[in-house]
């Protein structure tokens, strides 16, 4: 039960907001119920919805909303590329072509045969001048990775960058 | 900007600047403490009100005048900071959050202080994780040293700071919003009236500023309205941010006053188009941008809200997507559009809809197999988004096809099988360095 393990932490998420606005506590509520868990099953979101006072219903919703909430199980980490325009125009759809291949995968949301990763395709990510560039979802939050302004990161080095994320 | 003349990214003129400690020696908290022993809350509304400082989210709405129209006696009130900047093309107040986290949080808490709150709220897009978790440990350091909390300067005054991660949608952006996000609901826009200054926050009086905006309050208080006019123009003062993407040979942010040309942000700045090209075409407000095709006349324009304005386009946060002569606008109007598509939260038709079959006829035509009526049918659906939903995310979907369509119609139709593109017109690209 996160209530049980995270007692201390909820306490604080709570304290952020009026006492009466417990439902202000449901989106940090759902971090921290994705690190524990991995990620946010119908017992998660009863247990939020429990600690908040808020039907499950409504927490499933905003799960469901919110795209960086998964209400199912992947790779231990989500790598998230962006191809929007601006990272597009410095050559992301190719870049990421060759990266799926290079982890021997066929299309968005596989995951590879070692279950380490599952590569998602996102909107942009707010590192338009460092494009290519992606980041990583996992228990410890979500990590920038990109290129410099005056180097493009290549697909080598970034399959480098996960393959030191392993056992970690 | 000359060296050692950046208002809000001072990090790039004092190294470590996000130490707490050199932050101070260098007047941190200094407009923070006159404000709050010397000033009266209107005086500091009035200071600002005076400079001339517009909303630098999006919008340019005067920032003094949006303070002032708190709806009075009504408490608690809030102070909410938009720092959910998720527009394609805008990277700006990560930088600030990253490198000058003090100033910002300063501004942050003049503006409280003005507005008569006791809560701060900064809600930072999810994907910036690692930011707030730098800026959760300044916020503790200001505790520790009596910058927030209880009885601040020996006053009675009283602030909290808190930070709200959103978790990837872009629609938080969008005040109303927000403010339902951190109301822990989805994150779909309000009916207004009523507006946030009336009925924001748990329906508070609440004020809502982007980041980069509340970064400028702390010059302000310290040097005066008068010094902050020294940049900018009469009705667009102070400088601006520019996050410089896409076909540029130095991509990245650059402070300028605005009212600078669009010709010295990008061949001085910016280091020119990329390998060379010709400038065919630029975005000025990220993917939401009306579509403007280079030209002298527009690179001689000067970056103010009324210059862009009058060139029929908006400055907007000013994420400047540059496109060079290779690039064909029909496939540009399909990557804008399936952001928006993706984003939409769903509330109104027109949005939710709307983007749907523009992007499914946009993906016909980058396939090649629509016909010239495709292309019309593209027009029709977005003519008829246009003006129809509650907040402006619809809108920004069709600005860029429209503008596209009416200055790059040749792009579209060269793609259709009935579209003739040797007919479509090949305008001279304006040459690098022009």
């Amino acid at each position: 039960m996160l209530s049980d393990k995270y007692a201390s932490e909820i306490t604080e998420i709570l304290n952020r907001y009026p006492a009466e606005r417990r439902r202000s506590a449901v989106m940090p509520l759902l971090y921290l119920a994705q690190s524990a868990y991995g990620h946010l099953s119908k017992e998660a979101i009863d247990e939020v919805g429990a600690i908040t006072g808020v039907a499950p219903t409504d927490v499933a919703g905003v799960v469901g909303f919110y795209s960086l909430y998964h209400d199912h199980a992947a790779g231990k980490r989500r790598v998230q590329i962006c191809t929007d325009l601006p990272c597009a125009l410095r050559g992301a759809d190719a870049w990421a072509a060759e990266f799926l291949a290079r982890l021997n995968l066929k299309k968005w949301d596989e995951t590879t045969a070692d279950g380490e990763f599952t590569v998602e395709h996102v909107m942009c990510i707010g590192a338009c001048d460092k494009a290519p560039c992606f980041q990583v979802q996992d228990s410890t939050g979500i990590h920038f990775h990109e290129s410099q302004p005056d180097k493009a990161m290549t697909v080598d080095e970034a399959v480098g960058i996960l393959e030191q994320l392993k056992g970690k | 900007m000359d060296q050692g003349k950046h208002i809000l990214f001072r990090h790039r003129d004092i190294a470590n600047i996000r130490d707490l400690d050199v932050y101070l020696a260098h007047g941190g908290f200094e407009a923070f403490k006159k404000a709050v022993t010397t000033m009266t809350p209107q005086q500091v509304i009035d200071e600002v009100k005076n400079s001339g400082l517009r909303g630098r989210g999006g919008a340019g709405f005067p920032t003094g005048l949006k303070w002032s129209f708190l709806t009075k006696d009504s408490f608690p009130r809030y102070v909410v900071i938009n720092s959910d900047e998720s527009e394609p093309g805008t990277f700006k107040d990560r930088e600030i959050l990253t490198h000058n986290p003090f100033q910002f949080l300063e501004g942050a808490m003049i503006t409280a202080y003005a507005s008569q709150a006791n809560t701060i709220y900064n809600y930072v897009r999810g994907e910036y994780w690692d930011v707030v978790a730098g800026l959760e440990q300044c916020v503790a350091q200001l505790y520790e040293r009596g910058f927030l909390g209880e009885k601040l300067f020996g006053t009675e005054y009283r602030l909290d700071f808190y930070h709200h991660r959103g978790a990837g949608a872009y629609i938080c952006g969008e005040e109303s919003a927000l403010l339902e996000s951190i109301e822990g609901k989805l994150g779909q826009p309000r009916l207004k009236p009523p507006f946030p200054a009336d009925k924001g926050l748990y329906a508070k009086p609440t004020v809502v500023n982007n980041t980069e905006t509340v970064t400028n309050v702390p010059f302000i208080i310290q040097n005066g309205a008068a010094a902050y006019r020294q940049n900018g123009t009469e009705k667009s003062p102070g400088t601006k941010l520019f996050c410089l993407s896409g076909h540029i040979q130095k991509p990245g942010n650059v402070e300028l006053p605005l009212g600078t040309t669009l010709r010295e942000l990008i061949y001085t700045h910016g280091g020119g188009i990329r390998e060379g090209k010709g400038f065919k075409a630029v975005m000025l407000s990220g993917a939401s941008s009306v579509v403007l095709k280079v030209d002298d006349a527009l690179l001689d324009t000067p970056l103010d809200y009324e210059s862009v304005a009058a060139k029929g386009a908006m400055l907007g946060s000013a994420s400047v997507i540059v496109l060079d002569e290779t690039v064909d606008l029909s496939w540009v109007i399909l990557k804008t559009t399936r952001f928006f598509k993706h984003e939409s939260c769903g509330k109104c038709t027109p949005c939710r809809e709307g983007t749907y079959w523009m992007l499914s006829i946009l993906e016909r035509i980058n396939k090649g197999g629509a016909a010239k009526a495709d292309v019309e049918l593209l027009q029709n659906v977005a003519s008829q988004i246009q003006n129809k939903c509650l907040c402006p995310l619809g809108e920004f979907s069709v600005t860029p096809v429209l503008a596209s369509l009416k200055a790059f119609r040749g792009d579209f139709d060269a793609r259709t099988t009935d579209g003739a593109p040797k007919a479509a017109p090949k305008k001279a690209a304006v040459a690098a360095g022009d």
